[in-house]
């Protein structure tokens, strides 16, 4: 998929290595503008490593990353606690220089598509977890990038909430992709509902991976290699239960449980 | 409530052995004593405690203005923290007592030694509070400010200040105690008005029950300074105060 498309993110034979630690080894990897693409792999893989290469946080030892301008969201939500929850979305603004009032306005008119309508004062320690991680979100879409990394974003919330999250966020994905994907949204304004996003998406969740992305890469054991790529050509919304999806996230488990495991540890 | 009764246990203490243990009115007054002497010298403790009061106020936002600049300087300049650390580990070390006549000496008789003396005992608390606060903020916070485009400057003013701001006050409200005593010892080395001064008067004029009073006076001016800093925390940094009822 995507080949003839424009690509937001091309990491050609990426290596990294802390020290003697080699986190990624060899990783070859294109996300077309507009896909959404998961990452799946064990604890330790290096698939943080991966999206902190694609965010320009990291550089790769040998190899070449590169990619559009690129979000963001990790694990934890990473909310300001002294911010109100508008304050903390509207954070990427206040940061590019637009004062309190502006930033508030640009801000305020996403919480309603986002389920935070009502909690725009209230402070991080106030709201849930589900809707701590989907300020982080809106945070993460306000900064205005074409390219969204999302580092485990639900790993940290209860069952029911990941599975409330994901649905949301499926749904969010489909309203994306149903609009021009060579428009990448840049105004804020457009945060909410907008046109499309390149996501990268990295989980340890099979079934989150198959539910929400246009294909899943499967890494190995540290040192992380591709071991598979699995188109999802499935309809939207997909299920847990979808016959399809079923059989992808065992395909998907499968491939992971015969990885090789890595000597180098 | 249980900081008033166990007041009250301690001052009844006190007026018992006083009445009961024969001891010399001029060596230790009984609290009624003290608390007629507060009522009788209320004019004169007022005035001195303006005076003491004063220094000890401005000497503290001094102490704040140079210890906060100071702290924010030292986070960026690691250079700078390394080079200066050891002198701001023996600006403590010194010894007010010694240091005061010799600050009176070089900057006058005036408010402006007393200013002085007090910055600098409450200038390490407030820090080494806030330098050690900002080296704690959570470094996954740092990175998502540089995944913003975040500038230093930035980041310092948006994720770092804020949370160094509740330990930079802890910081001053341990200095205000420390200040009140610079302050005596200040006014001890050199004062024509004050409470130390007026501590150090009422003693060789056998003037026990007022030295005495002027201590009550001085302790309570720190406990409302101390608690006039709590609910500026309070107001200032509320995200904070849900989890620590003082």
């Amino acid at each position: 998929m995507g080949s003839d498309r424009e690509q937001a993110v091309v990491v050609q034979r990426a290596t990294r290595r802390f020290g003697s630690v080699t986190a990624l080894a060899d990783v070859t990897l294109q996300v077309a503008t507009g896909e959404v693409v998961a990452v799946v792999g064990p604890s330790g893989c290096g698939k943080s490593t991966l999206l902190e290469l694609v965010c320009g946080l990291e550089s790769p030892d040998e190899g070449t990353v590169t990619a559009a301008p690129a979000a963001l969201m990790a694990q934890r939500d990473l909310l300001l606690p002294w911010a109100s929850a508008l304050d903390n979305a509207a954070l990427p603004l206040r940061v590019h220089g637009a004062g309190r009032r502006e930033a508030r306005a640009a801000a305020a008119p996403t919480f309603a598509a986002f389920g935070l309508a009502g909690f725009e004062g209230s402070r991080p320690a106030q709201l849930s977890g589900g809707m701590r991680q989907r300020v982080a979100f809106l945070r993460t879409l306000l900064a205005g990038k074409p390219v969204l990394c999302l580092d485990e974003p639900f790993a940290a919330l209860d069952a029911i909430a990941r599975a409330e999250m994901q649905a949301w966020l499926a749904a969010a994905l489909e309203r994306w992709a149903h609009t021009d994907p060579a428009t990448p949204t840049a105004t804020p304004a457009a945060a909410g509902g907008g046109s499309a996003r390149t996501v990268l998406l990295v989980t340890h969740d099979v079934e989150e991976a198959v539910l929400l992305a246009d294909r899943v890469v499967v890494l190995s054991p540290r040192p992380g290699r591709v071991v598979a790529e699995l188109p999802v050509d499935l309809p939207r919304p997909r299920a847990a239960t979808d016959p399809g999806v079923v059989v992808l996230r065992a395909a998907a488990l499968d491939v992971l449980r015969s990885a090789p495991v890595a000597a180098a540890r | 409530m249980m900081a008033l009764v166990l007041f009250a246990g301690l001052l009844g203490a006190w007026q018992l052995y006083a009445d009961l243990g024969n001891v010399d009115d001029l060596i230790l007054p009984a609290p009624a004593q003290i608390a007629t002497a507060l009522w009788d010298d209320r004019a004169l403790l007022w005035h001195n405690l303006l005076v003491t009061a004063q220094e000890v106020a401005l000497g503290i936002l001094a102490a704040l203005v140079l210890g906060l600049a100071c702290a924010a300087a030292l986070h960026f300049s690691r250079v700078l923290r390394h080079a200066t650390y050891p002198l701001l580990v023996a600006s403590q070390a010194v010894p007010v007592v010694v240091i005061a006549p010799l600050l009176i000496v070089w900057l006058g008789f005036g408010i402006a030694p007393k200013i002085a003396i007090v910055a600098l005992v409450c200038f390490f608390p407030i820090v080494v509070t806030t330098l050690d606060a900002l080296s704690r903020v959570d470094p996954d916070t740092l990175k998502l400010m540089r995944t913003l485009d975040a500038s230093r400057w930035t980041a310092f003013r948006f994720a770092e200040a804020p949370a160094a701001l509740p330990a930079a006050l802890s910081g001053a409200k341990i200095a205000v105690a420390i200040a009140v005593i610079g302050a005596v010892f200040a006014e001890y080395a050199g004062s024509s008005d004050g409470l130390g001064h007026l501590i150090l008067q009422s003693i060789p004029q056998l003037e026990t029950a007022r030295a005495w009073a002027a201590v009550v006076v001085l302790a309570a001016f720190a406990v409302a300074l101390f608690y006039a800093l709590d609910l500026v925390q309070r107001r200032l940094v509320p995200w904070t105060s849900t989890e620590r009822p003082l």
